[in-house]
């Protein structure tokens, strides 16, 4: 069973990653590496994304095509990353989740089916 | 249909279909078939069982049921149909077998209604209508939190099994969070609902299975133990107008002897593995109420020494209300106040807080902070067996301060 954890940044979550010292940083960094070296059989894929502030929205529910610059929704909870993992079940990618030393909030969702 | 043969068709019902849950959900491994076969035996059972009489092997009526309808529900799904042909009866379950559905339906991933409806009806029997009347919500909302509920299982696929030993912990504890808001629930409403679902006796009933499949678990006898310690005490919880009597105000003679003894008996053998948790604790408090011969005699020492136990394992404000609660008798009204005040901010919007606040302003002299604070106190609340507290605890305030002023 295929599940996408989307990886969501909070502003909290930024501003003490920014008071890091460099060094502080690096074992931040180090521990994100851990988790994906303890979880590669399991992971197939999945990107760091740019800030949100990169962000360009296209609404098609407006009659033409609304271009909009910014994330989806507005707010203070970004995702800033994902990854797809390949696990027997729902306990197993909770397991995942928890062990992530990252951003602070993690959605898992399970994936419908894939279009190739 | 008597209340007694209402009863005794839930306790047949609530038993058996529990069992044959378990054994189909083994079966099939597939939790949201098996659960609707149990519900349909349920609903033929309710129709037949209160014309016919209760069978003589009721597990054998639902086991023939389910497995009859099952054939027919699932005539196409060749690999069910394998696995229903090797359902045997009798059902007996192993321990392992009959502790997966509460562990699935209790799921952390479920929203906590949710996980109280799913073990309302597959563990204990109940139909969505039953628990929709004991939940005071419309039947079709209460259709729908299940259905939602049994469509996030599959979809996301929450695993019909029960969790490994690094996981055990905070899966117990969720569970032992629905049985006890289920307790809760039943016992904040008797009065009002008395013709409903007794719910008290579906969270016992879960609570002493959970013991039996799990008998080295402390905090699971601990909260058999706090559920049967506060029945043991029903009789005198209400008085001849069907109003809430507080505990300071009970006829302990109403008390079920046998009934506390036993609880205790449970505590103490739990108590032995020395792994103390906050059912066990809160079990132990009320142990010690339910031990003394009067209020004067409770053991108000003891009681603050659990409390601070308590508050070392599961810190929260409400807690330390109770604590202060427990130190106006060992140490007096003003100890208590002092305690009240440094919660003042956190406990703000709590009427218990208002109404311990007035209580205390009372003693103290301080009638008209107390008169103000009873106000809090039932604006706060919506609860109506809460509300009848409150203003029981109001009314006999006034009574005592009328009979202060003929002095």
């Amino acid at each position: 069973m295929k599940y996408v954890l989307l990886f969501v940044e909070t502003e909290r979550f930024n501003s003490d990653m920014a008071a890091m010292s460099p060094s502080e940083r690096e074992r931040a960094y180090d521990r994100v590496n851990e988790w994906f070296a303890n979880h590669s059989d399991k992971l197939r894929g999945g990107s760091r994304l740019k800030s949100s502030d990169t962000a360009t929205t296209v609404r098609l529910d407006r009659g033409e095509p609304v271009i909009i610059d910014g994330p989806f929704v507005e707010g203070k909870e970004v995702v800033s990353g994902y990854v797809e993992i390949d696990v027997a079940d729902l306990d197993e990618a909770l397991q995942a989740a928890k062990a992530w030393p990252g951003c602070p909030v993690v959605e898992i969702r399970p994936i419908d089916f894939e279009p190739m | 249909m008597t209340d007694a043969v209402h009863a005794q068709l839930a306790r047949a019902v609530r038993e058996h279909a529990s069992r044959l849950a378990a054994s189909l959900m083994h079966v099939t491994g597939d939790f949201a078939t098996a659960e609707d076969l149990v519900q349909d035996a349920v609903l033929a059972a309710l129709r037949h069982w209160p014309v016919e009489g209760i069978p003589e092997r009721p597990d054998a009526w639902l086991f023939t049921v389910a497995r009859r309808r099952g054939l027919d529900v699932l005539r196409r799904e060749h690999n069910y149909l394998a696995k229903l042909a090797q359902l045997q009866w009798p059902i007996q379950p192993e321990p392992d077998e009959r502790l997966r559905p509460i562990f699935i339906c209790c799921h952390p991933a479920l929203p906590r209604q949710a996980q109280i409806a799913l073990t309302l009806r597959v563990v204990c029997g109940l139909t969505t209508s039953q628990i929709a009347r004991a939940f005071l919500v419309h039947e079709t909302t209460m259709a729908q939190r299940i259905t939602r509920a049994k469509q996030k299982i599959k979809d996301a696929r929450i695993p019909y099994r029960i969790p490994a030993d690094d996981e055990l912990a905070p899966r117990l504890t969720e569970v032992l969070a629905v049985i006890y808001l289920l307790f809760n629930e039943g016992y904040l409403s008797t009065a009002e609902r008395a013709q409903s679902r007794d719910l008290v006796d579906d969270a016992e009933w879960l609570a002493s299975l959970l013991h039996e499949l799990m008998p080295t678990e402390p905090e699971v006898a601990g909260l058999l133990a706090l559920i049967r310690l506060h029945r043991a005490r029903a009789a005198a919880r209400f008085d001849l107008d069907g109003r809430l009597v507080l505990l300071q105000h009970q006829n302990r003679s109403l008390w079920d002897r046998d009934a506390i003894e036993g609880a205790t008996r449970v505590l103490a053998s739990a108590a032995k593995q020395q792994r103390p948790g906050p059912y066990q604790l809160q079990a132990a408090i009320i142990a010690c109420h339910a031990e003394a011969d009067c209020w004067q005699d409770t053991d108000w020492e003891q009681i603050v020494l659990l409390y601070d136990m308590l508050l070392h394992l599961a810190p929260s404000p409400v807690t330390r209300l109770h604590r202060a609660i427990a130190l106006r008798y060992r140490s007096g009204p003003q100890a208590a106040m002092t305690e009240l005040d440094i919660l003042a901010d956190e406990l703000d919007r709590y009427h218990l807080y208002h109404a311990t606040r007035a209580d205390l302003g009372r003693e103290l002299g301080r009638p008209d902070e107390a008169r103000a604070a009873d106000r809090r106190a039932l604006e706060l609340t919506a609860n109506p067996a809460e509300q009848a507290v409150l203003q029981q605890r109001i009314a006999y305030s006034y009574r005592e301060e009328t009979s202060d002023n003929d002095d």
